[in-house]
């Protein structure tokens, strides 16, 4: 064995480069950040919210793409929180020992990493191609594809941390099953709950490659789900490879807003589970 | 559960849990459709990975029949001619997501051991979340920092060197040749390294915190250095684990779309170099769609790209659970 200060060395070099390792994923962070601001920034002016995508050199804005992704993420959610709710609830109360439950539970997490790009493909042939045409429904169903196993996970990881004690005296009191779960396992696991649906949106809110062959986008003004839609992503996509300066400005701009509000999402998420432990 | 009593003569009770078995017929069929919608949304999971891999496995049927099991080792892609191939996909795929965990790895040890054993206790908490949110910026937003930011920085500082210094060598010089174009496969790989890095990271530290007090406090007491505790008891330790995190990070970089498509340089030809341009299949699919009409062998053969894709990831994935759970059950 090699003598005390050299092992004292070694562990000491070590832990400097660990350090250092982790203090370059800090600077990474930041880099990143840093890059946002400075190239969005300037670009976020006013018409970035009151105009629409136009053609290069008129001054155009991403509302429409904003909208566009708002609308698309709300009917996401309204799909796939419920679903993944009582998926998530499946798992850790009724289907917690089934087989059902175990294929179940192994499906959700292949689902909650399984390439995103893969979902859209799936929506474009189980939906788009038979249907005729891009569509912001088409769209929305992807993103709640993705929503579903976010919600499913830690809704179950959630409910798993209800004492069993609570549901067996709330059985006691002759209440039923949907009465002990909606009144008194979920309500217990309600910050967890919340905490999994914001980060469910924040997922959703970044998506890019599942958006490409559904609600493809769209550069005017369209509220109308049954056509194609706009939507911050997809515009980002198509300015940042765009020759021109001013929608590569905007698509900086774009980039900043989706990075913000989805780190504010999950830092908020965040606080609301460690507020509530 | 046939309760006769009532709720209502607890007033606290009866604020927490209603009125209880006073609707006991209505009670009972809610609680039927209740317990069928739980099972219901629980079989829609299963059924929803079925569909995906049986819809993506019928669209690239016709690629399939037309090419045969060619497909999977052929170098060509030409819409011209209608002759298509996989190889130089997978390859991008495979060698891509292998250059990210190959810098992700060491990077991920150092920062779980930095997280678990040296940070300061009131430290750990917060950097531990700020590198968590590397994991929480969109893949595009990846994309545009890696085309802007990193690509011109490969080209000026990094790969002329290595082409200067390495491009000449024997036997792995093939590697580090051809012009500094700042995108390519290793641009793509450190990109995907980054995105991955929070990933391994986490589940390193989840599984450093399991090891139990007991074995590492007998490893210091035989006069172990942190280092080598670390390396000799806590690694040990969560070995299984540790490697299903790595397979999950490379799952994740196999499917990886966005962030690679802005880099890779999007070329379906075969190349060894790390310089080069090259295309996963989440970047051929992403870049090609565009251009493919429905009912073409084009879009067919995307499509049997996407099902390979979803193979490769489910086996990786699969795997990475496999190995995840099976030490945390020790």
């Amino acid at each position: 064995m090699a003598s005390l200060a050299v092992r004292r060395a070694k562990d000491s070099t070590i832990k400097a480069i660990s350090t250092a390792f982790a203090v370059f994923a800090l600077f990474l962070l930041a880099w990143i950040l840093f890059t946002l601001i400075q190239k969005g920034l300037p670009a976020l002016g006013l018409n970035v919210f009151t105009r629409i995508t136009l053609p290069p050199g008129q001054n155009g804005g991403l509302l429409n793409a904003i909208v566009g992704s708002l609308i698309q993420i709300a009917i996401a959610m309204l799909i796939g929180t419920p679903i993944g709710l009582m998926a998530g609830t499946f798992l850790a109360e009724n289907g917690k020992t089934t087989k059902v439950g175990h294929v179940a539970r192994f499906v959700n997490d292949i689902l909650l990493s399984a390439p995103s790009i893969l979902v859209g493909l799936f929506v474009y042939t189980f939906l788009v191609a038979p249907l005729g045409g891009f569509s912001g429904w088409a769209g929305a169903i992807a993103l709640a594809i993705l929503v579903i196993p976010v919600v499913v996970r830690t809704t179950e990881d959630m409910l798993n941390l209800v004492p069993v004690g609570l549901r067996e005296a709330a059985f006691a009191l002759g209440a039923p099953q949907w009465k002990v779960v909606m009144l008194v396992t979920w309500r217990a696991a309600q910050a967890g709950i919340v905490t999994g649906i914001l980060l469910a949106i924040a997922r959703a809110a970044g998506e890019t490659a599942p958006l490409l062959f559904t609600s493809l986008g769209n550069n005017s003004w369209s509220l109308d789900l049954s056509r194609p839609m706009a939507s911050l992503p997809i515009a980002i996509y198509q300015y940042a490879g765009s020759p021109f300066d001013d929608w590569v400005s905007l698509a900086w701009a774009g980039a900043l807003l989706i990075t913000v509000g989805v780190l504010v999402l999950n830092i908020l998420a965040r606080l609301f589970l460690a507020r509530t432990k | 559960m046939d309760a006769t009593m009532s709720g209502a003569g607890n007033p606290a009770m009866g604020r927490a849990i209603g009125p209880i078995g006073s609707e006991k017929a209505v009670g009972r069929l809610s609680d039927r459709v209740f317990v069928a919608s739980l099972w219901g949304s629980g079989i829609f999971v299963l059924v929803l990975l079925g569909l995906i891999i049986a819809m993506l496995f019928e669209g690239g049927l016709p690629a399939f029949q037309a090419f045969g099991l060619d497909f999977l080792w052929t170098a060509a892609w030409n819409p011209v001619t209608e002759n298509f191939g996989a190889l130089v996909m997978i390859y991008g795929t495979i060698f891509s997501a292998v250059i990210a965990v190959v810098i992700a790895l060491p990077l991920s040890f150092g920062i779980a051991f930095f997280l678990s054993e040296i940070a300061p206790q009131a430290l750990r908490k917060p950097i531990g979340v700020a590198i968590q949110l590397l994991a929480a910026v969109p893949s595009i937003i990846y994309g545009m920092w890696g085309f802007f930011i990193i690509s011109p920085l490969m080209a000026a500082y990094v790969q002329p060197p290595l082409i200067d210094l390495l491009g000449p060598l024997p036997v792995i010089g093939f590697l580090f040749q051809g012009p500094a174009l700042g995108g390519g496969m290793l641009t793509a790989g450190l990109i995907m390294a980054v995105m991955i890095l929070p990933f391994i990271t986490a589940m390193f530290v989840e599984t450093l915190e399991s090891v139990p007090p007991m074995l590492k406090e007998s490893a210091y007491g035989v006069g172990g250095t942190t280092y080598e505790v670390y390396k000799n008891v806590s690694i040990p330790y969560g070995r299984t684990a540790m490697v299903g995190a790595v397979m999950l990070g490379l799952g994740r970089a196999l499917g990886e779309t966005m962030a690679v498509t802005f880099v890779i340089g999007n070329a379906t030809r075969l190349s060894a170099s790390l310089f080069a341009p090259g295309a996963t299949i989440a970047s051929t699919i992403a870049n090609e769609f565009p251009e493919a009409a429905q009912g073409t062998l084009k879009l067919d053969s995307l499509l049997a790209l996407g099902f390979i894709l979803f193979v490769i990831s489910f086996i990786v994935l699969a795997l990475s659970r496999f190995l995840v759970r099976s030490n945390l059950k020790n």
